[in-house]
């Protein structure tokens, strides 16, 4: 039997029968590779056994997605990140170093042991709060950013804490300072290599393969390229991940970043869900029954130590509450960097194997807490937090103005705005916090809300208003939003915004006066300035532009007389309607040539 | 060429206004006569704006460094066609063109250049139109009188409809050639624009 073909479908199957019943039962897929790895490991089914090999290996993963970030931070956004990167990383890591190294002096370590436990635990794991955050499109919340900018700043931070270890040994303290020299001068001659071939090596490497248009090639040398940094890294004694994430910054700018992303995703995602397979199998089980007391009361003292300095961070950094949770939650966990830095520890002759065994299972399982904090705080705190404690429903000041609009996004400012320039009080409803701060900076009278809640539209004068421009951004709340007022307050004339066909057709069920589809008109200019660069007159491109619009108009009414009917004959319909266009189409034409003889000239 | 770059022609607008160009044979080929003359500016009004919205203060901008105003149409329904008296509508606005402090244009002049599909025999008091081209084009004229310009006849092609290839492209010609010697409105002796009473400007 080829074992690696074994492991591999065993891996693949965990993965592909765990994952989606967690996602389905909305535990996120990180929890789902976890719990994949907790069974077929070796205190499950198992059906592997060489744990530590596998992490190793899917540690690749990790340097995969640093690389992947790193593409989507050019050099310039990265050097804005400075402040935030030096600040929130810096105080997180000192913080939690200080705090982690008192409570393990109470535990009766002995200092070295205690400051070496604390720098690694101070650690979290980039892998496990990235997935969630990048899943979620949280990375560019300010939350988000935080964290992110945390996370840089520890791999960058397990560059010195290694160079430190050789100091904490008690022992021949002199070749470890030497050493130090030496792999001082390594990392930065790696990192020089790795700067320079990105600016200059790389895209003519690029363009040379991507010149052959043999996919696959380009591909490996992606990977090529990856895994040689990796490498390098090791070689120098330094972070992969952060290897990998500098020439992603370095390729940020190149032309071949879409290219190389696209390459790259297949293999992260499924190394990335080996890497959370193997931290599953890894939770060594048989110390945690031997010990359960002693090991869940570190996890415990690890997750709050580590949070409650999160916690000042994100007060100081001024995050909203609901936001802080989920901040708190996705770092407070021991990271990956932590096995590194034990297995060096132990090494030096720092940590005996017995602390090493006991700290690994501690991050280990404060790792697989991760995921399920994240769940909790989606399921019972975010939700207090976001109604009850930062921002309560504004109530909105009834001005008597004779306009409210739903929804402040994209759509609903430029309506927004087009009312204000002419004077036009509106009472804008929005529940995106976030929108509502900064355009409450320009001076635009935004409220805090769910507009499909009855009290929040009374509050915003919904009983005096003429108009409601619904123009939010779910389909449902629309909806929702149209049959409230339509029992509410019938007075009101509706205006609604229409995201697709099937949109559309709701709202017509409902009798919604205006109904315009979000793309159709910009779709129809685009049309337009087609016909024209193709050298038709503008008036005329104008003309046809509406008269495929009247003629559209009114194939949504025959449509929706039809809607409730099955696929095929709205299909039908829909084809005759095309031929019936095409004819009009060209009947105007032959009108135009018409005119020709009759006086335009 | 002998067309000589006189630094005292006067700078000459054209209001260009037929919604099918590409139809036509006529005004095309007058536009195209004369849009490459360095005196001469041709604003093609369907091509600028066509959904009718149009830009007032650019307009207006474009009228104060010219000295002369063609208006270049086809007669339709006996009138010219619909943008062009909405840029009239628009532009020409009171307290700039007319009445109070509306004296932007005073001194300027304007002209026509129109065809019509009717031969000329139409135009006649006893032709079937009934109306001669002056009497037709009275609301242009009156136009320019109550901005305090003055107005110069006609530049005319009648009966545009079944005029043969080389009469269109004699007609284009002769129209560059009248834009070339058109006199400066300030050098145009006995061309003073007729007084409009300043209580009904």
């Amino acid at each position: 039997m080829d074992s690696l073909l074994l492991n591999a479908v065993i891996y693949l199957a965990a993965a592909v029968i765990a994952v989606p019943i967690a996602k389905r039962l909305g535990l996120g897929s990180v929890l789902g590779y976890l719990i994949a790895g907790v069974v077929i490991g070796p205190w499950g089914l198992k059906l592997i056994t060489d744990v530590e090999a596998i992490l190793h290996f899917s540690e690749f993963g990790v340097v995969l997605l640093l690389f992947v970030i790193g593409l989507e931070l050019n050099p310039r956004r990265l050097w804005q990140m400075r402040w935030p990167i030096l600040g929130l990383g810096g105080g997180q890591v000192a913080g939690s170093t200080l705090l982690l190294t008192v409570l393990g002096i109470v535990l009766g370590w002995p200092w070295p042991v205690a400051l070496t436990a604390a720098l690694g635990l101070s650690l979290s794991s980039t892998a496990i709060a990235l997935q969630p955050l990048t899943e979620r499109n949280l990375l560019t919340t300010p939350g988000g950013r935080s964290a992110f900018s945390i996370l840089l700043f520890q791999d960058i931070a397990v560059i010195p804490m290694l160079a430190l270890l050789p100091l904490l040994a008690v022992g021949p303290a002199a070749t470890g300072q030497g050493e130090g020299w030496i792999g001082a001068a390594k990392a930065v001659a790696a990192i020089g290599i790795i700067v320079f071939g990105g600016r200059f090596l790389t895209r003519p490497l690029f363009r040379m393969v991507a010149d052959t248009n043999l996919r696959e090639i380009f591909t490996a040398v992606a990977l090529l390229l990856v895994m040689g940094i990796a490498l390098l890294m090791q070689l120098a004694g330094l972070s992969m991940a952060l290897g990998a994430f500098l020439a992603g910054v370095l390729l940020a700018e190149s032309e071949y970043r879409h290219e190389l992303e696209t390459d790259i995703e297949p293999f992260k995602g499924l190394l990335l869900g080996l890497f959370f397979t193997a931290v599953g199998m890894s939770v060594d089980f048989g110390l945690l029954l031997s010990q359960p007391v002693k090991v869940l009361a570190m996890v415990l003292g690890l997750i709050a130590a580590k949070g409650l300095v999160l916690l000042v961070i994100a007060r100081s950094a001024r995050l909203q509450w609901s936001q802080t949770w989920l901040f708190v939650f996705l770092l407070a966990q021991g990271g990956e960097f932590a096995f590194v830095l034990f297995g060096s520890a132990a090494g030096f002759g720092i940590m005996d194997s017995e602390t090493v065994a006991l700290l690994t299972v501690v991050v280990a399982l404060s790792m697989a807490t991760a995921p399920l904090l994240v769940v909790l705080n989606d399921k019972l705190i975010e939700p207090r937090f976001v109604q009850l404690d930062d921002r309560p429903h504004d109530v909105p000041e009834d001005e008597g103005n004779p306009v409210i609009v739903a929804g402040f996004g994209r759509f609903g400012q430029i309506v927004v705005r087009l009312l204000y320039a002419n004077r036009i009080g509106v009472t804008v409803l929005d529940h995106d916090s976030e929108i509502i701060d900064t355009l409450r900076k320009f001076d635009f009278k935004v409220f805090y809300g769910d507009a499909t809640r009855l009290d929040l539209l009374e509050a915003a004068g919904a009983a005096k208003a003429k108009v409601l421009v619904v123009a939010v951004d779910s389909q449902e709340a629309s909806l929702q939003l149209v049959d409230l007022v339509q029992t509410h307050f019938p007075h009101l004339k509706i205006i609604s915004r229409a995201r697709d066909l099937p949109h559309a057709m709701e709202l017509l069920n409902r009798q919604v006066p205006v109904i315009e589809r979000e793309t159709f008109r910009a779709a129809l200019h685009v049309g337009e300035e087609t016909l024209k660069a193709l050298g038709q007159p503008a008036y005329a491109a104008r003309q046809k532009a509406l008269t495929f619009q009247q003629h559209n108009q009114a194939l949504l009414g025959q449509l929706h007389a039809h809607w409730g009917e099955d696929m095929e004959k709205r299909i039908s319909l829909q084809r005759q309607a095309r031929a019936r266009l095409q004819q009009n189409l060209e009947a105007d034409e032959k009108a135009q040539e018409a005119a020709r003889g009759l006086g335009w000239d | 060429m002998a067309e000589s770059q006189d630094t005292d022609k006067p700078k000459i607008l054209v209001l260009f206004a037929h919604p099918y160009p590409h139809m036509s044979r006529v005004n095309r080929a007058m536009a195209e006569a004369v849009r490459d003359l360095p005196h001469v500016t041709v604003r093609d009004l369907y091509e600028i704006y066509p959904d009718f919205y149009i830009d007032v203060k650019r307009e207006q901008a474009l009228l104060t460094t010219h000295d002369v105003i063609v208006m270049q149409h086809p007669v339709y329904w006996y009138s010219c066609p619909s943008l062009l008296k909405e840029w009239m509508d628009s532009v020409l606005e009171y307290g700039w063109a007319y009445g109070t402090g509306g004296t932007a244009l005073q001194g300027k002049e304007l002209a026509q250049a129109v065809s019509t599909g009717g031969p000329d025999e139409a135009y006649r008091a006893d032709g079937y139109n009934g109306i001669t081209m002056p009497e037709l084009l009275r609301p242009f004229e009156r136009s320019a009188a109550l901005c305090g310009m003055t107005y110069r006849a006609p530049f005319m092609l009648q009966g545009a409809r079944l005029k043969k290839a080389e009469e269109v492209a004699a007609h284009a010609a002769a129209y560059r050639r009248w834009l070339l010697d058109y006199p400066h409105p300030k050098t145009c002796p006995g061309c003073a624009a007729p007084e409009v009473p300043a209580t009904d400007r």
